[in-house]
């Protein structure tokens, strides 16, 4: 194959990621107050009612007031929330539309197919953690411990739930497929993984259970970058979440290949 | 003339054990205007589908302009627009950034891609309507938008799966001549329809599918010299009771003002309207009782059934 062959095939892919990227920008950002106003009111309730009235009452924890504590789960569990809702609602409902066979009948390659989506994902997680991020400000004081830490969590976790969202996606068949997930699943796990408490505060047992949580890890990593305080180690959460993106991303990509719900 | 598109033993058979295609051969000429017709169910679609990679074939190669679908998919997928029967492009996207969007999947360049759609929603009529939401367009609007997304690669081989399916009769004239321009530039264009008056005005080849096989793959010209006997309607000055005694010639009178008369090619229609006068009976009006494709469709497709049936 000459050079001049891939370059030209380099470029039309980088052209079609460009295109998938800012027609997902183009779709958050137009429905607006279905995407980025609700989980910014949402946030606001939970740092007046958890933050404020109970926290106060809480006293403090991990050595920090209970608003300081909450922030960084509360940011995580926006981007969670959205990163994946992002990725699943796009991707079915250009399977329900069936505008999917626009790409399918097109020459991009599935990994652009597919980072495409995840960037989208990725993007609004991060633009509804920015949002919640600047609101928390109107409650608290924010400080930064490790940049490097806070922002590698935060966008192997919004790659992670892209991904998922992704799978999700993939396997749907109709709109209750792509909300079993995120209400019998994701909030569980989220409201479990230590957004709202330390684990130290459970028995030994529950505090073993809680650590097969994924959402524990991101949460408490992100927390230690954030405040620099965390229930495990960092090392084993980075790990895990290096480990998790690559395995999703090959059953994506396996996904896409093979057509599942996509070709006859 | 290099092949456009060649198609050998092609099969396919879906997960509940239908069989859709059995082993079908084709091939297309580069600048050809190629028509596929069959009934409904007959392999059509399938076919459509698994050249566009959206349906999987079972076994069999097809190639397009020499790229190979399971070697080249991506070269092959540069070659080819389609403009699929189903409406399948994003309700809420402007008719405009649909077609952008679709230039960016093929790697073209954002202001070439935006100066190509207004090309083509200029030449289709649409683009006064660029900005508006494609879910605010006419069922006609929506099809012409689907003819643009698929042009705006500028493909060497275009397939239309029932471009003009509930389009009227006005529109539809002006998509002809749309696509008979596109063919004279040098587009080789496959089409679907069920108006075989369609087919019998823009295609120079035919193939006829039924059951999932090729029965017929020829020129029009030469299908259509297979039609030995036409169906006339003659409109009478006079009302008849009964129909007139017309040797040679079959006929039947639907209404008293209406005869119905099957004509012979190798007789020809002298010879009727000399027996029409020889009994006094004045005609005001001839005409086709159908198209002629469609009588010969209808029998071909008739014989495959009963061979199918035994």
């Amino acid at each position: 194959m000459s050079t001049a062959y891939l370059n030209s095939e380099f470029t039309a892919n980088m052209v079609a990621l460009r295109t998938i990227v800012y027609r997902e920008i183009r779709r958050f950002t137009r429905i607006w107050p279905q995407t980025l106003l609700p989980p910014a009111i949402t946030m606001v309730l939970y740092f007046v009612i958890f933050g404020n009235l109970i926290g106060s009452q809480i006293g403090d924890m991990g050595g920090f007031t209970y608003m300081e504590y909450i922030v960084p789960g509360l940011i995580m569990m926006s981007v969670i929330t959205n990163s994946y809702g992002n990725v699943v609602s796009s991707f079915f409902g250009s399977k329900f539309q069936r505008s999917i066979e626009e790409l399918m009948v097109s020459p991009v390659s599935p990994h652009i197919i597919l980072t495409g989506y995840v960037v989208g994902g990725v993007l609004r997680g991060l633009a509804v953690g920015f949002i919640v991020t600047l609101l928390s400000l109107f409650f608290t004081k924010l400080q930064v411990h490790h940049l490097g830490v806070t922002v590698l969590v935060v966008l192997l976790t919004a790659t992670i739930f892209s991904l998922g969202g992704f799978i999700n996606a993939v396997f749907a068949r109709n709109f209750d497929d792509i909300s079993i997930i995120p209400t019998f699943v994701l909030t569980p796990l989220t409201y479990l993984g230590g957004v709202f408490y330390s684990i130290t505060l459970l028995p030994q047992f529950w505090q073993t259970v809680s650590l097969a949580n994924p959402v524990l890890h991101m949460v408490n990593a992100f927390r230690y970058g954030i405040l620099g305080v965390s229930d495990i180690r960092i090392g084993v959460a980075i790990g895990f979440m290096l480990v998790a993106t690559a395995v999703l991303y090959g059953v994506c990509i396996r996904l896409l290949v093979s057509g599942r719900g996509m070709r006859q | 003339m290099s092949t456009a598109l060649s198609i050998r033993q092609l099969t396919k058979t879906y997960g509940n054990g239908f069989q859709a295609l059995h082993g079908i051969d084709l091939d297309v000429a580069e600048g050809d205007f190629f028509a596929l017709l069959g009934p409904n169910g007959a392999g059509k679609s399938t076919t459509i589908g698994i050249l566009s990679t959206l349906v999987t074939k079972s076994s069999g190669t097809v190639n397009v302009f020499g790229h190979d679908l399971d070697k080249q998919p991506s070269a092959l997928k540069r070659c080819l627009g389609v403009v699929p029967q189903e409406f399948n492009f994003n309700q809420f996207e402007k008719a405009f950034d649909i077609v952008v969007t679709q230039a960016g999947y093929y790697g073209i360049p954002a202001k070439i891609a935006k100066e190509r759609a207004e090309q083509y929603l200029n030449q289709l009529g649409l683009w006064g309507k660029h900005n508006v939401p494609s879910r605010e367009l006419s069922g006609g609007m929506k099809r012409r938008l689907m003819i643009a997304r698929a042009l705006v690669h500028q493909p060497r081989l275009l397939i239309l799966d029932e471009p003009t399916a509930g389009v009227d009769i006005e529109l539809r004239r002006s998509m002809w001549s749309f696509l008979t321009e596109l063919n004279e530039q040098g587009i080789t264009i496959i089409l679907t329809t069920h108006y075989l008056e369609e087919a019998e005005q823009l295609c120079r080849n035919i193939g006829i599918i039924d059951h999932g096989r090729i029965v017929e793959n020829t020129s029009m010209k030469d299908l259509l010299k297979k039609l030995h006997v036409e169906t006339f309607l003659l409109d009478l000055k006079e009302a008849l009771l009964v129909a007139p005694q017309l040797i040679g010639y079959p006929a039947q009178l639907l209404d008293g003002h209406t005869l119905e008369v099957q004509v012979d090619k190798a007789q020809g229609i002298t010879e009727l309207f000399r027996q029409l006068a020889l009994q006094n009976i004045k005609v005001l009006s001839l005409r086709n009782k159908t198209n002629r494709l469609e009588e010969l469709f209808v029998s071909l497709v008739e014989k495959n059934l009963a061979k199918v049936a035994v």
